[in-house]
C-alpha cells in the first residue's frame, strides 16, 4: 500500500491534530492535576484532594453518586422495554418513531430542564391542574426528587439510543434458533437477548451516569440552592470562591470515580454480562 | 393483548417526553405572565423576543461558533483519520486514547481544564476561547464517525488511479472522498449539534460579558423565567423538529449511527 510515501509523510499529516490534542487535551488535564496537588505557594500537597473527606463535600459526593445511580437505574428500567418494543416493530415505520424518542436530545439541555421548573413550581402548571381537579398538590421542587426527575428527563434519550441500536442488531435467526431448541421466552430473553445487548446497556449507563454524576445545572435549577452536588461545589470553587487548587483537587476525585466506573464497566463487558 | 400493552407503554413514554415541551409552547402564547392561569392568546412574547438585542447577539454567537467549530473540527478530524492509516499501530492507539479523553471525561472537568489553560496563556475569554474549546470537543465526534469509513476503504482503487496518471489529490477526490463522505457528513452533523447544545464547557470558557444561547438561558433562569424564554423554546423546538425531518427524509442518511 502506498497511500503515503513513508511513515514521515503520514506523521506530518497527523501532526496538526497531534499538536492540537497535546495543547488542548493533555496540557489542560495536566494543569488540573498540577493545581490539584499544589497549594498557593506551589508546594506539593495532597490537602486539596483530602478535603473531600470534610463532611459538606463528602455529603455532596455521596448525594451525587446516589442520585446519579437512581437516575441511571430509572432510565435503564424505562429504556430497556422501550428498546425491545421499538426493535420488534417492522423497520420502515419505526425510523420516524425512533427519531421521536431521541428528538428531545437535540433540544437545548437548559430548556429541557427549565420546562420542569415551570411544571413543578409551587404555583406551577402541575399544581394548578391538580387544584382544578381537587387533588392534593405536590411539592417536590427543590428536593432531590426533582433533581432525579430532571436527570431522567434529560438523559433518557442517551439510554434509549444505544440500547435500541444493540437490540435491533440482534439477528432474528438466533432468537428463532433458541426457540426451536426449546427455550421459553424468559430463557431466550435471559440467555440470548440480554447478553447480546450488554454493549448497548453499558454505553447507555456511561452516557447517563457520568453526566448525572457531574451535573451542576440540573441541581441549581431544580434543587434550589440548598441541595448541592459535587458538580456545584466544584463550579463554585471556580466561579465564586476562586480557589482553583481546591476545585482542581475535587475534580481529581471526580475523575477517579469516572475511571472506576469505566473499569467496572469494561470488566463486566469482558465477562459478557453484568447480571 | 401484548400489542395493546406495548402501544400504551410507548404512549406513556412519549407523553412524559413531550407533554412538558407542549406546555412550554402553550405558555409562550399566554398573555398572562403567571404560569398558573390562562390570560388569553398573545404573540407579544414573540415580538419582545425578536426585539431583544441580547437574545439576537447570543443567537448569532451560538450559530457562528457552531458553524466555525464544525468546519474546523471536520477538516482536522478527517485529515487525521486518513493520516492514521500510515502510522504505526502504537502511535495510532496513543492518539485514539488521547482523543477519547474529552468523550469519557466529565464536561465540567474538560471545561475547567480549558479555562485553566486559557487563563495561563492569557488568551482572554469570549469568542476565541469558546471556539477553541468547541473544536477540541468536536474533533473526537468527527473521528468517531469517519474512522470506520476510512478503515473499510479499498486503497487499491487509489493506487490504480495513480498508476493511470492521476495526481494524488485528484485520485483522493475521485476514489476515497466519495466513500468516506457519509461518515464526514454525519460527523459534521454530530459536531454541529454538540456545539449548539453545549452549556457546561462554554460556561467555563466564556468569561463575562459574552453569551451564547445556553449561557443566556442559564442567567435568565437564575433571575426568574420570563415568558420570552418560552417563545424561544417553542422556536428552537420547531426548528429542531423540521431540521430532523429534512435529514431523515434525505436518502442514505446515517445520522442515527452514533
Amino acid at each position: 500500500m502506498k497511500l503515503f510515501k513513508n511513515r514521515q509523510s503520514a506523521f506530518l499529516m497527523a501532526s496538526p491534530y497531534i499538536a492540537w490534542a497535546v495543547i488542548f487535551i493533555v496540557v489542560p488535564l495536566a494543569m488540573v492535576i498540577y493545581y490539584g496537588v499544589t497549594d498557593n505557594s506551589g508546594a506539593l500537597t495532597f490537602e486539596n484532594i483530602a478535603r473531600i473527606s470534610e463532611s459538606g463535600y463528602l455529603k455532596a459526593l455521596y448525594r451525587s453518586i446516589l442520585l446519579a445511580f437512581i437516575s441511571t437505574l430509572i432510565c435503564f428500567l424505562l429504556a430497556y422495554p422501550l428498546g425491545m418494543i421499538l426493535s420488534s416493530m417492522k423497520l420502515t415505520r419505526n425510523t420516524y418513531l425512533v427519531t421521536l424518542f431521541i428528538l428531545p436530545m437535540w433540544m437545548n439541555f437548559l430548556l429541557r430542564t427549565l420546562t420542569w421548573m415551570t411544571l413543578l413550581e409551587g404555583k406551577g402548571v402541575i399544581n394548578t391542574i391538580l387544584e382544578f381537579l381537587h387533588l392534593p398538590t405536590i411539592n417536590i421542587i427543590n428536593t432531590s426528587g426533582a433533581i432525579v426527575l430532571g436527570m431522567v428527563y434529560n438523559f433518557l434519550p442517551f439510554m434509549i439510543l444505544p440500547i435500541y441500536n444493540s437490540l435491533s442488531r440482534i439477528d432474528d435467526n438466533i432468537i428463532n434458533a433458541a426457540r426451536d431448541l426449546g427455550a421459553d421466552s424468559l430463557q431466550t430473553f435471559l440467555r440470548i437477548t440480554l447478553p447480546l445487548s450488554v454493549p448497548g446497556i453499558i454505553s447507555g449507563i456511561t452516557m447517563v451516569f457520568i453526566p448525572a454524576l457531574t451535573t451542576f445545572a440540573i441541581s441549581t435549577m431544580l434543587g434550589g440552592s440548598k441541595i448541592l452536588l459535587i458538580g456545584n461545589i466544584i463550579e463554585q470553587q471556580f466561579t465564586q470562591v476562586y480557589d482553583w487548587h481546591l476545585g482542581s483537587g475535587l475534580s481529581i476525585v471526580l475523575m477517579i470515580f469516572i475511571l472506576l466506573n469505566m473499569i467496572i464497566e469494561s470488566v463486566s463487558d469482558k465477562e459478557g454480562g453484568i447480571f | 393483548m401484548k400489542k395493546v400493552f406495548e402501544r400504551i407503554y410507548l404512549a406513556i413514554i412519549l407523553i412524559f417526553m413531550y407533554a412538558p415541551i407542549v406546555t412550554l409552547i402553550i405558555l409562550s402564547f399566554n398573555s398572562s405572565k403567571s404560569r398558573a392561569k390562562w390570560g388569553g392568546f398573545t404573540l407579544k412574547w414573540y415580538t419582545r423576543l425578536f426585539s431583544d438585542q441580547a437574545v439576537a447577539s447570543a443567537l448569532v454567537n451560538t450559530l457562528l461558533i457552531a458553524v466555525l467549530a464544525t468546519i474546523f473540527s471536520t477538516i482536522i478530524g478527517t485529515i487525521t483519520c486518513i493520516a492514521m492509516i500510515g502510522l504505526n499501530s502504537k502511535l495510532r492507539s496513543v492518539i485514539m486514547g488521547i482523543t477519547n479523553i474529552p468523550m469519557i471525561n466529565a464536561d465540567i472537568v474538560t471545561g475547567i481544564s480549558l479555562m485553566l489553560l486559557f487563563r495561563f496563556l492569557h488568551l482572554g475569554s469570549g469568542f476565541t476561547t469558546i471556539l477553541l474549546a468547541h473544536i477540541t470537543f468536536n474533533i473526537p465526534f468527527v473521528m468517531l464517525s469517519v474512522m470506520p469509513r476510512v478503515k473499510s476503504l479499498n486503497f487499491y482503487v487509489y493506487e490504480a488511479a495513480l498508476d493511470l496518471g492521476a495526481t494524488p489529490l485528484y485520485a483522493f477526490r475521485k476514489t476515497m472522498l466519495p466513500d468516506i463522505m457519509p461518515g464526514v457528513v454525519s460527523g459534521a452533523l454530530m459536531a454541529f449539534t454538540m456545539s449548539l447544545d453545549d452549556f457546561i464547557i462554554t460556561y467555563f470558557t466564556k468569561g463575562s460579558g459574552f453569551e451564547t444561547l445556553s449561557t443566556l438561558i442559564y442567567n435568565e433562569v437564575k433571575r426568574g423565567i420570563q415568558p420570552e424564554i418560552y417563545a424561544l423554546s417553542a422556536i428552537i423546538f420547531v426548528v429542531v423538529l423540521s431540521l430532523l425531518m429534512i435529514i431523515y427524509r434525505s436518502p442514505n442518511n446515517k445520522v442515527k449511527e452514533k
